[in-house]
């Protein structure tokens, strides 16, 4: 599955956007995951997930600007997070369900923040996107 | 996913042990599906789906011939099985849900064929395979 040139320009130009608030987008999305996905949680039995948390807000930051990354290298996705891959691969090994799940709270938290720019193209867009990424970190799990 | 030059052989020999016995085998990974997951029936409603059907028989062929092909273009699947990835992604449109569930089948079709020759490491070799195969079938989805 890959980006078309249409979809790869949704996603850059609205970037811009999102990236003015990416810490709190990054943050609200785990929020959404850990409220509505509560077995998520089980991956962080080393943090405080209450809302508000610093390091939840570190991990949120984190977890944004990665998919940042992915955004201006849209081209070759794989490469840019290749580390990040790796890092999944052979030491955090999040099942890849929960991609999907991130994914999701993700797209709902663009959604109610930029919903005029959040059309169903781009709705579209963004999914495939957030797929891309999300195969890229499970790809070399085995 | 990357097939490793263990994984190609493993696939290999198994699919040469398979010999003559493709249609059969998947024609039974076809019922054992029907059976265990009867969602995949609504995809065949202009099937006779009972056991030892002509029609279940003749599918089988089908698919196998198919995996047979993708065997024998293991450096290259998506080349291999582009017209197939076209006939799923406009006309079929199987959900992707269920090539897992035809996946799970066929493999288990095979340990109950060749049970010595079904070690964990061939059975991970031919499960990875066969995520490939369902990948390149739908990857042209959207």
């Amino acid at each position: 599955m890959s980006l078309t040139k249409v979809e790869r320009t949704i996603i850059t130009s609205m970037w811009g956007k999102v990236s003015t608030q990416a810490d709190s987008i990054g943050t609200e999305a785990l929020e959404r995951l850990f409220t509505s996905y509560p077995q998520t949680k089980t991956y962080f039995p080393h943090f405080d997930l209450h809302p508000g948390s610093a390091q939840l807000r570190a991990h949120g930051s984190k977890v944004v600007a990665a998919v940042g990354d992915a955004v201006k290298s849209i081209d070759n996705i794989s490469g840019a997070l290749s580390k990040l891959s790796e890092l999944h691969a052979y030491i955090l090994r999040v099942d890849p369900v929960n991609f999907k799940l991130l994914s999701h709270c993700l797209l709902v938290t663009l959604d109610t923040r930029f919903p005029a720019d959040f059309t169903a193209e781009a709705h579209a867009a963004w999914d495939k996107f957030l797929s891309v990424v999300s195969s890229v970190l499970t790809e070399k799990y085995r | 996913m990357v097939l490793s030059d263990n994984d190609k052989t493993n696939v290999k020999a198994t699919w040469s042990k398979v010999g003559d016995h493709a249609s059969d085998y998947v024609a039974e990974a076809l019922e054992r599906m029907f059976f265990s997951f009867p969602t995949t029936k609504t995809y065949f409603p202009h099937f006779d789906l009972g056991h030892g059907s002509g029609q279940v028989k003749a599918h089988g062929k089908k698919v196998g011939e198919a995996l047979t092909q993708a065997v024998g273009h293991l450096d290259d699947l998506p080349s291999a099985l582009s017209a197939l990835s076209d006939l799923h992604a406009h006309k079929l449109r199987v959900d992707p849900v269920n090539f897992k569930l035809l996946s799970h089948c066929l493999l288990v079709t095979l340990s109950s064929h060749q049970p010595t020759e079904f070690t964990p490491e061939v059975h991970a070799s031919l499960d990875k395979f066969l995520s490939n195969v369902s990948t390149v079938l739908t990857s042209k989805y959207r």
